[in-house]
């Protein structure tokens, strides 16, 4: 089944020139796939990436989610389909600062408010589990190591059990030990749980590790 | 929505950068609470100004007045009715000073719904003897508990027990001006000769200071007999009629409506002291233009605070975005923050006030003036503290508005792309 699914996206950036980044970008994601997204700088993966998590709505062309088109839906319901079904890690790890690590872990799903808030704190110390981190679960998100944050960011996107996570470059500020780690993770969460993944990297040695690797030029898919 | 994800939120931006949240705050607390005590001072020194006037002065004074006939009797001649009259030299016509029918209109009057009460009175020229030296007075005959009641005599008795002048018959309250010229105290006497030539003796039994020299040095108080005695006159010589009225609006109405139907001269409080309302107009004014001054100025702080809260927190917005927070979610974080801030600084800032407003309430002020104020006057109305709280939230919410609508409208991918 596909989980994501896009039709001829393009995207022109006006400023300073008009650039035309991403050229007739059409391919799909079924359940269960780990892909990764290679390229050099610039190619316009990232940009790729913010299009296809629904915080970038500036495109042409058709994107769908689970099969439901999502291009064209208001601000709130692309904030509720970000919040419901995807899942995401930055390169820079972006937690809140001055939350704790199962705060921070919690606060999507209490959005969501599908749960109580004792179930939240359950499912979370459970993820964290899973990453081995549940020992942190009291700490302050600014008090732990680069590392950490990044396995807490992943918790957090596995919190509402969505359809996709999506990471733009996950490892791309870690050092190899701490790369290799966050990979096995992704790995472990596609062949156990059948997570969807889409990964942008440069990183070859990662995208070898995934089930399919989507190689971009000049805002081009050449395979 | 779910309120409490996004109020424990603000509650943990709020906690975390405490030292900026407290002066924020207290940008809050000191404007309320420097707005609640000036307005509480001033409008307490303005009451007590105005209390200078309005309780010693009637709503309606009704008396008979020295004035020319309004008619002259060439005006009634009908052969002068079309031509241009002139008339030289008008003297006023003589007029009993006491009030006609006064007894009955004091008892018509006490039963009108609209009046709080009603005080005659009459007025007498008198001299004060002390060995050769005589001293220009005006004895007034009054009824001493209805004037303590409606227009405060009591508190300007500084000496002696106003009830032995209702008592006692031959007794004076004097001015503490003549007092003091005289060297008379309580319990002395002290003798009057009236404007016909008689000789009164009377007993002091109390010194009166009003703070006005003019009055001090003239003015003494007797009771209504021992006023007409002096004067010669039976009971039912009234020359003033003193009203006070539930309502002080009601005056010119009432002052004009007397005298269409008795034919008196009847004054109202805005006649005789128009210069006093332009004091309290213009007094009112000052306070108003200061205190919103304030409110602004503490308003502006806030906005600043809030606005640098945010800049702090955009990674945080991105954050919040990025995993399915709206911009409504993010506009009411930060408003709500704002919110927290005033109500917290504001409640504080009606402590703060209240405390300093009593503190000055207890502060001595003593004056020569005022002879029953010991300390500064403070008006502690509850509707100033209302105010203050529903500043603090408007203006807070404003001060938190702007900047949340911000972040309401920051799109996280130029946030995340930028770092």
């Amino acid at each position: 089944m596909e989980v994501i699914r896009t039709e001829n996206i393009n995207k022109v950036f006006h400023d300073p020139v008009d650039v035309r980044v991403l050229k007739d970008i059409s391919f799909t994601v079924n359940t269960g796939e780990f892909v990764s997204i290679m390229g050099k700088s610039g190619c316009g993966k990232s940009t790729l990436l913010y299009i296809l998590s629904t915080m970038d709505t500036d495109y042409t062309g058709q994107l769908y989610l689970k099969g439901k088109l999502v291009t064209g839906n208001s601000a709130l319901q692309l904030a509720e389909i970000r919040n419901r079904h995807i899942g995401f890690v930055f390169q820079f790890h972006y937690l809140l600062a001055e939350f704790t690590v199962l705060d921070n872990v919690m606060l999507p799903a209490r959005k969501l408010g599908a749960k109580s808030l004792a179930e939240i704190e359950h499912d979370a110390l459970e993820k964290l589990r899973i990453l081995d981190i549940a020992y942190l679960a009291k700490k302050k998100a600014r008090r732990i190591s680069g590392g950490e944050k990044q396995r807490v960011a992943i918790a957090r996107a596995l919190i509402n059990n969505p359809a996709i996570i999506m990471g733009d470059e996950p490892t791309g500020n870690l050092d190899s030990k701490n790369s290799d780690n966050v990979l096995q993770i992704f790995r472990k969460l596609a062949t156990e749980q059948q997570m969807t993944l889409l990964i942008v990297t440069h990183d070859e040695d990662f995208a070898k590790h995934t089930d399919r690797t989507i190689v971009m030029e000049d805002g081009r898919i050449i395979s | 929505m779910n309120w409490s994800v996004l109020l424990s939120i603000s509650r943990i931006h709020i906690l975390s950068r405490i030292k900026q949240s407290v002066i924020a705050g207290l940008g809050v607390t000191f404007g309320i609470a420097t707005f609640i005590v000036l307005v509480s001072f001033m409008t307490g020194l303005n009451g007590l100004l105005d209390g200078l006037i309005l309780n010693r002065t009637p709503h309606v004074h009704i008396y008979n007045e020295i004035l020319p006939s309004k008619q002259q009797p060439l005006d009634l001649y009908s052969a002068a009715e079309n031509s241009l009259s002139f008339v030289h030299s008008v003297k006023p016509k003589s007029t009993a000073a006491r009030i006609h029918n006064a007894l009955p209109l004091l008892k018509i009057l006490q039963g009108n719904p609209q009046v709080l009460g009603v005080t005659p009175q009459v007025t007498a020229q008198a001299f004060y003897t002390a060995g050769t030296i005589e001293l220009n007075g005006i004895i007034h005959g009054i009824n001493i508990q209805e004037e303590s009641r409606l227009f405060k005599l009591d508190d300007y008795v500084m000496e002696g027990n106003i009830l032995d002048l209702e008592n006692n018959n031959n007794t004076i309250i004097i001015g503490a001006g003549v007092a003091q010229k005289l060297s008379a105290g309580i319990d002395d006497r002290i003798q009057l000769v009236t404007a016909k030539g008689n000789v009164v003796p009377l007993k002091i039994v109390g010194i009166y200071q009003s703070g006005l020299a003019d009055i001090d040095n003239v003015q003494s108080y007797t009771n209504l007999k021992t006023a007409q005695r002096i004067i010669g006159e039976g009971d039912n010589f009234i020359t003033d009629i003193n009203i006070k009225l539930h309502h002080m609006e009601d005056a010119l109405p009432f002052a004009r409506n007397m005298e269409k139907l008795y034919g008196v001269t009847a004054v109202d409080i805005g006649t005789a002291n128009a210069q006093f309302e332009t004091g309290t107009t213009v007094r009112n004014i000052i306070t108003y233009a200061v205190s919103i001054t304030l409110l602004i100025v503490a308003g502006f702080g806030i906005y600043n605070i809030l606005n640098m809260f945010i800049y702090e927190k955009m990674n945080d917005i991105a954050i919040l975005k990025a995993t399915g927070f709206s911009g409504r979610d993010v506009k009411f974080i930060f408003i709500s923050q704002a919110l927290i801030i005033g109500l917290v600084g504001g409640t504080l800032g009606l402590l703060l006030g209240y405390s300093i407003s009593t503190l000055i309430s207890h502060l001595p002020f003593e004056t020569e003036a005022l002879p029953t104020i010991k300390t500064y006057p403070v008006n502690f109305n509850p509707a100033y503290y209302f105010i203050g709280v529903v500043f603090a939230l408007s203006a807070t919410f404003f001060a938190g508005y702007l900047p949340a609508r911000k972040a309401e409208q920051i799109d996280p991918v130029d946030i995340i792309r930028g770092q």
